[in-house]
Parts: C-alpha cells; sequence; structure tokens
C-alpha cells in the first residue's frame, strides 16, 4: 500500500467569538502510516483537541473557518459535504474522547448504543445480529460476562470498562484510523496501562492508525511512534519517540519533560517548572508564542521561528526555535535534568 | 422499580390525607365564625342552622367533624344550602366539558410548544430564534382574561367567526369542535409560551453534553442525532412540567377560562362556588383538584424512573 | 523527632445503604475508610495514594470532621476531634484548612477574590477593616498573584490562579495542618509543577503540615516525606516515601508503581520486556 493513509497539509482552524477571531490551529503537518501511533501533545489552548475533532469536521459551523487539507487515502476530507463525512466517521475515520461516564448517553443501554453505531452506515444490518456483534465486540476488548453485560447502562460500568466499550464501538467497523482525545486521562493508572496496552494490541494486529491526543508524556514514552509538540495553535516540535525524549529541541518540550516526576531517579531538590500560563489564544503574543516563558529568549524571537530541521542528520525532527543546535544543547541540561528554571 | 412504585403509592396517599385535614381545618375551624351558619349559606333561617348543625356535627368534637364531613363528601351525600344541588353529581357532570377544554388545549400546547422550542434551540441567537422568544414572553405575559376577551369580542361578535354559547356535547362532533377552538386557544397560549423556552433551554444544554458529540462522530445523520439524542433527552423535563401543569387544570384549574367562555365545567362551578360564598362546594372542588394534582405528581415521578435508567435503578457501578 | 501534630487511630467511616419495601432498612455498608491509622509529625508531609473508590478523599473529610466518622479516634495536637460537636469544633478549623481540587468549582463565583480570602478572617473575628485588607494583599503576595486582584472575580482567572486563590484562602487563618485533596490533578501540567513548588515554600515558611492527596505517585513522592497507600478503605502499606516508590512491600502497591507510566522510551520498553519475560 503505497502513500501514507492521513495525510494533513497547513490545516488552520479559526473560530469567530464574541471577543475576535480566535485561530485555534495555525499551521498543523503531518502524515500517518497504517500500524504507527502518532503522539499530539500539548495544553490548554494548544490546539490539540480541535485539530482532531477538526479531521473528521466535528468542528464545522458557521462560526467556523478551516483552511488546508486533510486526506484520507488521497481523498479530500475538507471539501466533503456532511452527508460525505458521515460516511466517513464511524467507518472508516472512528474518534472517542475523554470522559466514557458523559460520552455514552446515560439512557440507553450500552449494547444499544453500540448496534445503533453498527447499523448507522447500513440500516439493512438486522438488529438481532447487530446486537450479538455488539457482545462480541465487548468481550474482545476485554470486558468479562459480555453477552449479559451488553444490556447495561452506561452508569451500570466502571470508568475502565466504560472506556473499553467505547473502543470497542469506535472499533465496530473497522476503521483504519483511531483518534483518541485523551483517552486516558479520567482513569486510574491501572486502569490506564490497560487501556494503552489494548490500543497498542489493536494497532499491531488490525494495523490501525492512531492518533494519540494527551498532555502525558508519560502515556507517550509507552505507546507511540512518532510525536507533535503542541503549543498556541501551532506545532512547536515534531520527531520520532527518541528524538523528543532523548534530543528535544524546543524549550517548551524542554520544560514538559522537566516538570515530569521519575520513580526511578532521585527526587530534585525543586521540581523545575515553566513560568506563567500557556497563551490565551486571543492574544497570542507576537513572534514565537512561547517567547513570555522561555528563560532563553533573544532579539530574534519577535520572529515567528519556522517548523525547521536545524539537525543535519534528522530531517525529520524538525522544531521552532532560532536557537541553534549547539545552543540548545548546552542550556538544556540543569541538575542532570531537562528543564528551564534554576533550582532555589 | 417495585419498591419505587409502593412508596410513590403510600406517599401519594398520606399527601391526600394531609390536604383532607388541611381543608377541613382551613374551612371549619380557623374562620372565628360559626360553621354551621358559613355552610348554611347567606339566606339561612336558625332551623336550617340547627339542622346543619346536626347534620355536619358541629356539636361534636373535632375529629368526629373530620369524619363526617369527609364522609358526607366521598359518599356523595353533600348538598350545597344555597343552591340546593347535590355536589359531588354536580362536579361529576362538570368533568366531560373540563375535560374536553383541557385535553384539547394541553394537545395544542405540547405541539407547538415543543415545536416552537426546537426551532429556537437549533436556530439560537438568530432571527427565528429572537422572533419566536419575543412571541413566547407576549404568550407568557397576557392574562387569561384579557386574552379571552379579545378573543371573544373580535371573533364571536365583531366578525361572527366562532359561536360563544358556551360549551356543546361531544354528541355533535362540530358544534363541539368550534365552540372549543377559542378556548384551547387562550389557554394554551400561556403554556406553549412557558414549554418553548424550557425546551429551548433544555436542548441547548444538551446540545453541548458529551454523548451527542459521540453520536456524531459515529456518523449518525443529523436526524437521528437530533432526536435519539438531543430531543429525547431535553424532553424528560418538559415532560414532568407537563404531568404537573395538566394535573393542575384538569383538577379545575382552568376557572378563568370556563368562566369566561360559558362551559359548565368543574371550573366554572368553582368561580361560582367562590362568588356565593358556597363552602361546602368550595371544600369539595379543593379536594377533587388535589387528588388529580397529587395523581399526575405521582404520575410525572414514575415517567421520570421510565425515562431515566438511572433513577429506575440506582446508581451501583458493577 | 518532631511530634505527632495529627493521630489517627483505626478510622472508620461507613455508608449504609439502604432497601426495602415499605421502610428503609440499613442491609450493608459501603465502607469507604475501613479502619486506617496514620501519623503526621509536626511540619511533615504525609503522602495518600489511591486510586478512585480507595476511601483518601472520605478519609481527609473524616479527619477535617467535615463528615462524622463511624467510629475511630482523630487526635489533633494531643485533643481528639472525633465524634466532637460544631461549637467544639469551631476553633478548630482555624488551625485545620483543605485545598480542593477543582479550582472552577470550589471558589464561589459571585464573590470576589478578596472576599473569597478574607471572609474566613472576617467571621473567626480576626480582622477586620484596613487589617483584614492589608492581610489579603499579603496572602495575595505570597501566593504569586498581585494585590490589585483582590477586586475580580474568579472567571477572570486561569486554573492555575484560581488553586492560588484557593491556596490563599486555605493560608487566611494560619492553620497549622492543611489537607490537600487532588491540588494539581486539574490543572496544566507546565502549571502544575509550579503549584507543587508553592505548596512547598509555603511548607518551608509557616511550617505547615501537610496530608497531600492525590493519584499520581510521582507528584506524592516529590512533596512527602511519609506515604500511605490505600487500598478500598485500608492502607496497605506506609513508609517514608523513597522507601515506599522504590522497594514496595505489598502487592498492591507494586501493581499501583508498575502501573505508572515511565516518561523513558528505553527504560518503558526494557520494563516490557521485563514483564513478558518475568
Amino acid at each position: 500500500m503505497s502513500g501514507p493513509l492521513l495525510e494533513v497539509d497547513g490545516l488552520r482552524v479559526g473560530f469567530a467569538t464574541e471577543d475576535g477571531r480566535v485561530q485555534a490551529v495555525d499551521g498543523v503537518d503531518f502524515r500517518l502510516e497504517a500500524g504507527e501511533v502518532l503522539a499530539i501533545v500539548g495544553e490548554s489552548g494548544s490546539g490539540k483537541s480541535v485539530t482532531a475533532q477538526t479531521i473528521i469536521g466535528l468542528t464545522r459551523s458557521p462560526n467556523t473557518f478551516v483552511e488546508g487539507s486533510v486526506k484520507l487515502n488521497g481523498e479530500e476530507l475538507t471539501t466533503q459535504t456532511e452527508a460525505q463525512l458521515q460516511d466517513v466517521r464511524g467507518s472508516k475515520i472512528a474518534m472517542i474522547f475523554q470522559d466514557p461516564m458523559t460520552s455514552f448517553n446515560p439512557v440507553y443501554s450500552i449494547g444499544r448504543q453500540m448496534v445503533e453505531a453498527i447499523r448507522a452506515h447500513d440500516r439493512s444490518i438486522d438488529k438481532k445480529a447487530a446486537h450479538r456483534r455488539a457482545a462480541e465486540l465487548l468481550d474482545a476488548v476485554g470486558i468479562p460476562d459480555a453477552d449479559r453485560r451488553v444490556d447495561d447502562y452506561p452508569h451500570e460500568f466502571s470508568g475502565g470498562m466504560r472506556q473499553r466499550a467505547m473502543i470497542a464501538m469506535g472499533l465496530a467497523l473497522e476503521p483504519s484510523v483511531l483518534i483518541a482525545d485523551e483517552p486516558t486521562t479520567a482513569l486510574d493508572v491501572t486502569i490506564q496501562a490497560q487501556i494503552l496496552d489494548l490500543i497498542q494490541d489493536l494497532n499491531r494486529s488490525r494495523g490501525l492508525a492512531t492518533i494519540l491526543i494527551t498532555h502525558d508524556l508519560g502515556v507517550v514514552a509507552e505507546v507511540a511512534d512518532r510525536v507533535l509538540v503542541m503549543y498556541g495553535g501551532k506545532v512547536v516540535e515534531r520527531g520520532s519517540l527518541d528524538d523528543i525524549f532523548y534530543d528535544p529541541q524546543h524549550p517548551y518540550t524542554w520544560g514538559l519533560l522537566g516538570s515530569l516526576t521519575r520513580l526511578d531517579q532521585p527526587r530534585p531538590h525543586r521540581l523545575p517548572q515553566i513560568s506563567g500560563a500557556p497563551p490565551s489564544l486571543l492574544n497570542l503574543p507576537t513572534g514565537c508564542a512561547f517567547r513570555p516563558r522561555c528563560p532563553h529568549e533573544f532579539g530574534k524571537c519577535g520572529e515567528v521561528p519556522g517548523l525547521e530541521a536545524r539537525l543535519a542528520d534528522s530531517p525529520e525532527h524538525r522544531d521552532r526555535c532560532w536557537l541553534t543546535p549547539e545552543q540548545k544543547r548546552a542550556m538544556r541540561q540543569i541538575e542532570g535534568r531537562i528543564g528551564l528554571e534554576e533550582p532555589a | 422499580m417495585l419498591r419505587f412504585l409502593v412508596r410513590r403509592l403510600i406517599g401519594a396517599i398520606a399527601v391526600l390525607f394531609a390536604i383532607s385535614i388541611l381543608v377541613f381545618l382551613i374551612f371549619n375551624v380557623v374562620p372565628a365564625t360559626n360553621p354551621a351558619q358559613r355552610i348554611a349559606g347567606k339566606n339561612a333561617t336558625p332551623q336550617l342552622i340547627k339542622s346543619v348543625e346536626e347534620e355536619w356535627g358541629f356539636d361534636k368534637s373535632l375529629p368526629e367533624q373530620y369524619w363526617t364531613q369527609m364522609k358526607l363528601i366521598f359518599t356523595g351525600q353533600v348538598t350545597s344550602y344555597n343552591s340546593h344541588v347535590n355536589i359531588d353529581e354536580r362536579i361529576l357532570e362538570g368533568i366531560p366539558a373540563t375535560a374536553s377544554l383541557c385535553i384539547g388545549a394541553a394537545i395544542i400546547w405540547l405541539a407547538f410548544g415543543i415545536l416552537f422550542g426546537y426551532l429556537s434551540a437549533i436556530r439560537a441567537g438568530g432571527f427565528t430564534d429572537r422572533a419566536l422568544t419575543v412571541l413566547a414572553l407576549i404568550g407568557i405575559s397576557m392574562p387569561v382574561f384579557w386574552l379571552a376577551s379579545i378573543l371573544l369580542y373580535y371573533l364571536t361578535y365583531k366578525i361572527e367567526l366562532f359561536p360563544s354559547n358556551g360549551y356543546q356535547p361531544l354528541s355533535n362532533p362540530w358544534e363541539w369542535f368550534t365552540h372549543l377552538i377559542l378556548p384551547w386557544i387562550s389557554l394554551a397560549v400561556l403554556y406553549v409560551g412557558f414549554y418553548s423556552r424550557v425546551l429551548r433551554s433544555s436542548m441547548l444544554d444538551v446540545m453541548n453534553e458529551d454523548y451527542v458529540r459521540t453520536a456524531r462522530a459515529k456518523g449518525l445523520s443529523h436526524r437521528r442525532v437530533m432526536t435519539r439524542h438531543v430531543l429525547r433527552n431535553s424532553l424528560i423535563p418538559v415532560i414532568t412540567l407537563f404531568g404537573l401543569d395538566f394535573g393542575a387544570v384538569i383538577g379545575g384549574g382552568a376557572i378563568i377560562t370556563e368562566f369566561m367562555f360559558n362551559i359548565h365545567g368543574v371550573g366554572y362551578f368553582t368561580a361560582e362556588a367562590l362568588k356565593n360564598q358556597d363552602f361546602p362546594s368550595i371544600m369539595a372542588v379543593a379536594i377533587f383538584g388535589a387528588f388529580f394534582i397529587v395523581l399526575f405528581n405521582m404520575f410525572v415521578d414514575i415517567a421520570y424512573a421510565y425515562l431515566d435508567p438511572r433513577i429506575r435503578l440506582g446508581t451501583q457501578a458493577t | 523527632m518532631s511530634e505527632a501534630l495529627l493521630e489517627v487511630t483505626d478510622l472508620v467511616k461507613h455508608f449504609p445503604i439502604k432497601s426495602g419495601l415499605l421502610i428503609d432498612r440499613t442491609v450493608d455498608y459501603v465502607r469507604a475508610v475501613d479502619g486506617i491509622s496514620f501519623n503526621v509529625a509536626k511540619g511533615e508531609t504525609l503522602g495518600l495514594v489511591g486510586e478512585s473508590g480507595s476511601g483518601k478523599s472520605t478519609a481527609c473529610r473524616a479527619v477535617l470532621q467535615l463528615l462524622k466518622p463511624t467510629s475511630g479516634s482523630v487526635k489533633f495536637e494531643g485533643r481528639e476531634i472525633a465524634g466532637l460537636g460544631r461549637r467544639d469544633l469551631q476553633p478548630l478549623r482555624r488551625e485545620m484548612q483543605m485545598i480542593f481540587q477543582d479550582p472552577y468549582a470550589s471558589l464561589n463565583p459571585r464573590k470576589r477574590v478578596g472576599q473569597i480570602v478574607g471572609d474566613q478572617l472576617k467571621i473567626q473575628k480576626v480582622a477586620s477593616g484596613k487589617e483584614l485588607r492589608t492581610r489579603v494583599e499579603g496572602l495575595l503576595d505570597r501566593v504569586g498573584l498581585s494585590p490589585e486582584h483582590i477586586n475580580r472575580f474568579p472567571h477572570e482567572f486561569s486554573g492555575g490562579q484560581r488553586q492560588r486563590i484557593g491556596i490563599a484562602r486555605a493560608l487566611a487563618l494560619e492553620p497549622k495542618l492543611v489537607i490537600c485533596d487532588e491540588p494539581v490533578s486539574a490543572l496544566d501540567v507546565s502549571i502544575q509543577a509550579q503549584i507543587v513548588n508553592l505548596l512547598d515554600d509555603l511548607q518551608d515558611e509557616m511550617g505547615l503540615t501537610y496530608v497531600f492527596v492525590a493519584h499520581d505517585i510521582g507528584v506524592v513522592r516529590h512533596i512527602s516525606d511519609q506515604i500511605a497507600v490505600m487500598n478500598h478503605g485500608k492502607i496497605v502499606e506506609t513508609g517514608d516515601a523513597d522507601q515506599v516508590c522504590e522497594h514496595p512491600r505489598d502487592e498492591y502497591t507494586k501493581k499501583l508503581l508498575a502501573a505508572v507510566p515511565i516518561p523513558d522510551p528505553k527504560e518503558s520498553r526494557a520494563r516490557r520486556e521485563r514483564t513478558t519475560a518475568g
């Protein structure tokens, strides 16, 4: 199979709000191949969720302005009609969300909602057959006693079970792409580990391509193949998993990595932190969006840096920072860790 | 579920009992004048008062009085001394008229209330929404007696488009229908306003819920998302509200409408009783009305449990 | 060795489950907290770790007497407070405070920041008028906010700033014990470290004693001296923070630690190979 499964080029998403135009996503490019996991990392206002939702057109409204291209198997999605996109959703690209409690309708049983998903694109499928398939799917994702539980209501499932059911429902029609928006954030850590294992299994066994959206770098380290780091609507660094963790080029990435706690290492005297707060999209700074929080900023940062590969031997590893690779390597190490502030 | 039903039923009976005691106290104990005199009415002779005293047991203890009066009311023996009519019979006679008025109005107000609320919500902020909001507010602000007067004046007097001689029984369907159109409109306008606002608000909340986003992400058609997910959940508060409102009007609460349009139902009877200070009648309709409100309250609770499985099944996760 | 500020012994909080057609009979109990014991020395931090349903939040509320314990003893500065009436608890409320998880829900949106932080000082009759204002401004400054924020409303602030307001409120009465119930879970990652460091600093400056509850073991370990691990209402392991994290003894603790993702791809791969091989 030639060519990437999903191609996103120059994606820009703006919203017209009462307070003015907000550019939630400002130029995102990436390719996704079958069998790989791409992690999009960012915090509030980074644009990661809007990017994901725009891929399947969930953000469409009279107040939304989308530019750029999203191609699935070469076919352009941004220009399709709502009806055409409805065909794509669920059957070719599936999306699951953060909170499984509120993501299921509380008044219908899980089985009924799964049957709805199964029959969404083909109403000729027999209801009983769909119901049986729903039970099979629940069993396949590890829900015990699936035949009985398929008729239970969402509130009768525990959080982890609900998320499994959500994944089962998403994969019911065997899509080729799964977009998971913070799938484990609302779950306990032991359940999180199970869900991540499940996603990885499905990736390998079905050749699924997954976009994993998260703010948790620990999760990224466990399952991702490639990483996109977003800040203020732009991609500020992009590369392979090893690139990002062992040779990070952007000060924001350093900050994120530095503020992580490591159970397998001695405690630092003080948690390295990033000062300030994520920018409001209404009031983005001129030049590099990270500038107000960056202790290494200098004159040139008043110009928005382009997302470029600055390392000679890693053309796929790109970042948006004017510092030279040598300067970056020098500034990056503090107390043996990657961080941004001197300990007190 | 059984536990839920049993408790509701017992609760309803307990409330009715409490209401009957309250009515008794209000009409017999609280006022300072001689209860027998009040019951006997304005034109009572001393002999009449004496016989009322005996029949109603005012010479006995309070609990015995209560028991006697309730017996009279519930066994259909209470008579209005004013009009010499058996009150219970009169109430029963009035039920078809009241039912015709209320059920017809209810259908209208549900249909239009939901329609307008739906349109407002899906075009929230736009011209349709604003226009419907203004209409709703006008509907809510119009007093029923004023609207009824206007309709009567312009549509039955100035232009004789509709008849005005009160209620006609169902035996003559066309007459029955034409005589009820204006009363239906008068009664329904207020509720159309309310219900459209309630549904609009409820839908706007539900449309922002995560599960609606999931439904769209599954590739469901817009129509399916709106009916199966949005409306299904948005209508829950509307239905519960409807149960209470309907219970109130059918229990004789449409007093002004019935009076204005000369519909001799339970509400009309109540208006007359109030005008004539006919206490036995007032007591009887108070209990009649309370019965319906409590009944419909119970229906609403049961409906709610049916509509929301979390209430039905309890919230224990397994 | 500092003496224990807080001594909890066999604390139990059960919630009755009622059933029955006509009359409610208690058929069983939800054993939210099922007999826990721990001590916290003055100036130290006890980290309480557990997953949802472990009982850690209920335990906090039972310790502070926000919920009446079913049984057990809670001694604050040597004095028994479990089961005390509202009157007797009133003066103690100054000494024990709580910081909550959700910075969006825990601040009254209709009150100004100055009121939120200063109300307790007024209610407990500690300060009023000009002195009140000075103290509130001082508190805001201490937590990294500007004194001019005193007249703003919570919705004008970001999550991290609101959490700072919550901290200022908790510290207004200069308590001795502060229970932090998931204070950073709802915040952006880059802000979490700021708040954790702030809490650390304030502890040093004001000699505070913390009980720090969170499900993120890494953060708990960073700020705690001692850690207690809770599961199904019981404490399954207690000990020095580093000890518990590096050499856990209890099976559940081991399971919990093994599930924490390692933010290091090579290490994480190696661990996975170890578990599939072993």
